[in-house]
């Protein structure tokens, strides 16, 4: 008997609509940053001159379309808005069928567009930011591989289409990190990513063969209609690997040593790649194996405690950067940390997990492009302490920056308010803990961000000589305007708790949450400690000189954060010591043992033939008599047989 | 009539053969020494087909001479060869050919 109680939480089955209309078109939103890649990462030399404007306009293309199919799925009935694409069968191993089918429903239609949106925005920007750089066309063209990628992983109706896309944005991901790789610090950096991204990406593997031997098949619309039928320890397995697929992908604890260094790349990657959406597509593995997660308490307080640690621990590093890029990385880390809570509370946080990545997304990468901005007019300066009173020179920047600030804070009316309100209030109601977590990553959050803010846009003049801060052209600040006004009226997604309605279908239904006290006065609480945050910041920061080297004397706590919470200590003491003494003691075996017995047999044989080998004398009737005693033990031998 | 005195004959005549193959150093006696057992066999192989009534023996009697001659021509010119070119026809110098 299925459980009653749980399923009227669980969405309906995938379900699988023939596509007609213009859901037809689905295939094209991945073919056209797909073709795009491909034409400027083979056609070469020939396609320098035009190739960055038709990566944006295959882009550019990509968003139309998203918005044609996402009009076309509103005008539908709340309960038909599940469309399966089935492209071909991909492969057939016995009972085993993988279809390349693509599935998009709600939950997919609000990620092709922030993918392809955002995409479009920050394809702009790079037309700008990248216009000097002579390997531009094959930036454009990582690029448009990346957007192809990451639409596969969001679009596929099977994990092991997830994992084709999973594979292929980590791939551009590297690439992207390590684009300037005459660095040898991006270089490195693209390393780390790639294999800590690996680590995360055997979980997605050994993940996906749990499912197959659990339900048969790793379609969405099977798993998702037997998950009520699997044992308990199965889904908490798959919940388990999951969640180490998405700590890889999405920075979290304890995988989370990559994305700090994975700024190296040039900034629209890291405001595309490393804050929008790779990076969420853990969290959207997530939500969209709620079928799994909705079922398996065990795995979702794993997530919850993964994301907890993630939201203090990204905000702490966030203090303590002085490089802007980092700063904001450690912040992403952190607000990833959000969604990743947001998400392991279940049915009541799923929606907002995802409102949360949008909005993320939105002021995310106006923030990052804002940063390239800035050093855009200080020669690729990336340090802190060298800018100040900067609010005059870039105007458009520092407003546009501002408003994606006033957006992460959560100060209402902008987009980060509603969403990480909503986050922290459904903590609360599941948890006093795990909400003061998310209550004290929001004052940090104020912190670090009012401290980037005082260093980068107030105070004094801290500029390097020859530098003359300029506002950007507006092919860059275009994208800039149109974040920042996204990140402004972002939040009127959830009027009406529209998102929430929106993807009910996909993520299942939940009523209001009891929280003890009115929501009014949990945003108070939640303003009054943002407040607090901003309080301590300028009084630390923005009332104090700013000396232009990083002062040494400081607390251990300080010391902690700069070396970011030593995490690389961490991986470097329990992972790579011990792993690469055991390698030297596997070559050392390899050489005594392996080796030693075959070479000793190889020489014990050359021995005894060296023996054998002066039978070979030379003299005929030493063989004569050789051929004759041997003739005759087989007559004798013969007559035996015979007669014996 | 008994086959006996042939088949024992063809044994005595095999063995001075074969001991002389493995105990003079002359090129030529050992030759001489395998055609010795050559003819041996064949005299026992007439005497079996002679026993048996059919002509299977002495058909391979005739083979084997056939062969023996031809590898007469073969043998004497090597063992010429190498007089001329070492002054010695002892089968015991020609040894270079080892490990």
């Amino acid at each position: 008997m299925v459980n009653l109680e749980a399923l009227h939480e669980l969405p309906p089955a995938v379900g699988s609509a023939p596509t007609d209309g213009a859901f037809s078109l689905l295939w094209l939103v991945i073919a056209l940053p797909a073709l795009g890649a491909a034409v400027l990462l083979l056609g070469g030399k020939r396609t320098d001159k035009w190739g960055h404007l038709l990566a944006t306009a295959a882009v550019i293309g990509s968003f139309v379309i998203s918005l044609i199919l996402f009009f076309s799925l509103t005008g539908r009935d709340s309960g038909d808005r599940q469309v399966t694409q089935h492209l071909w069968n991909w492969f057939t191993t016995g009972s085993y069928s993988v279809n390349f089918d693509l599935l998009y429903d709600q939950l997919s239609a609000v990620f092709l567009l922030l993918i392809t949106g955002v995409g479009s925005l920050i394809h702009v920007y790079s037309i700008g930011y990248m216009e000097h750089d002579v390997r531009r066309r094959r930036f454009f063209g990582y690029l448009n591989l990346f957007v192809a990628a990451m639409l596969v992983l969001i679009l596929a109706a099977d994990y092991v289409g997830v994992f084709l896309g999973w594979e292929g944005v980590g791939l551009a991901s590297y690439l992207l990190i390590g684009f300037w790789q005459h660095k040898p610090s991006a270089a490195a950096a693209a390393k780390k990513a790639f294999v800590i991204n690996r680590v995360g990406d055997i979980g997605l593997s050994l993940g996906t063969a749990l499912i197959f031997i659990t339900f048969g098949s790793t379609s969405f619309a099977v798993v998702s209609a037997g998950s009520h039928e699997a044992s308990s320890g199965a889904l908490t397995g798959i919940g388990l690997l999951l969640l180490l697929a998405a700590c890889g992908k999405s920075a979290q604890f304890p995988l989370q040593s990559w994305l700090l260094d994975a700024m190296e790349g040039p900034t629209p990657v890291s405001a595309l790649i490393h804050a929008a959406t790779m990076v969420t597509a853990g969290v959207y593995l997530i939500v969209r194996s709620n079928f799994i997660f909705s079922l398996t308490e065990d795995a979702r307080t794993a997530v919850i405690i993964i994301g907890c640690i993630t939201l203090l621990m990204g905000a702490v590093i966030g203090c303590a950067k002085d490089d802007i890029k980092k700063a904001l990385a450690g912040s992403t880390m952190s607000q990833i940390g959000y969604m990743v809570l947001a998400a392991g509370l279940g049915p009541a946080g799923y929606a907002f997990a995802i409102f949360h990545l949008l909005t993320h997304g939105f002021f995310k990468a106006n923030m990052f492009l804002g940063a390239g901005s800035v050093m855009h007019g200080m020669n690729d300066d990336v340090n802190m302490r060298n800018y100040g009173a900067l609010r005059k020179a870039m105007p458009i920047t520092f407003a546009t920056f501002g408003i994606g600030y006033l957006a992460i804070l959560g100060v209402p009316p902008f987009a980060g308010f509603w969403s990480k309100d909503k986050i922290i209030e459904t903590a609360f109601a599941d948890n006093f803990l795990v909400g003061l977590c998310a209550l004290v990553g929001a004052g940090v959050t104020a912190f670090y961000m009012t401290r980037l803010m005082l260093l980068t846009y107030f105070g004094e003049k801290r500029w390097e000589k020859d530098v003359h801060p300029h506002e950007s052209p507006k092919v860059m600040t275009y994208p800039l305007i149109a974040l920042a006004v996204l990140s402004a009226f972002g939040g009127l997604f959830t009027l009406n708790s529209w998102i929430s309605d929106w993807l009910a279908p996909v993520v299942g239904e939940h009523g209001e949450h009891e929280l003890g006290i009115p929501a009014i006065v949990m945003s108070l609480i939640i303003l009054v400690v943002v407040a607090l945050g901003v309080a301590v910041a300028v009084q630390l920061v923005g009332k104090r000189e700013v000396p232009k080297v990083a002062p040494e004397k400081v607390s251990v706590f300080t010391r902690a954060a700069r070396a970011d919470l030593y995490g690389d200590a961490f991986n470097d003491e329990v992972i790579v010591k011990p792993g690469v003494a055991g390698i030297r003691g596997l070559a050392v075996f390899d050489r005594s043992v392996v080796d030693g017995g075959v070479e000793g047999l190889a020489t014990a044989l050359s021995a005894i033939s060296g023996r054998f080998r002066l039978l070979q004398n030379g003299f005929v009737r030493s063989y004569a008599l050789a051929l004759l005693a041997g003739a005759t033990i087989v007559i004798f031998a013969l007559l035996a047989v015979n007669f014996g | 009539m008994s086959t006996t005195p042939f088949i024992i004959l063809s044994a005595i005549l095999f063995t001075i053969g074969a001991v002389g193959v493995l105990t003079r150093r002359n090129a030529l006696v050992v030759f001489m020494c395998v055609e010795l057992m050559l003819n041996a066999s064949n005299l026992a192989l007439i005497t079996f087909s002679r026993a048996n009534g059919n002509l299977d023996g002495q058909i391979a009697a005739f083979f084997v001479m056939v062969v023996a001659a031809a590898e007469v021509v073969v043998g004497l010119a090597i063992i010429m060869t190498i007089f001329r070119t070492r002054r010695s026809a002892s089968v015991d110098d020609a040894s270079l050919l080892k490990y």
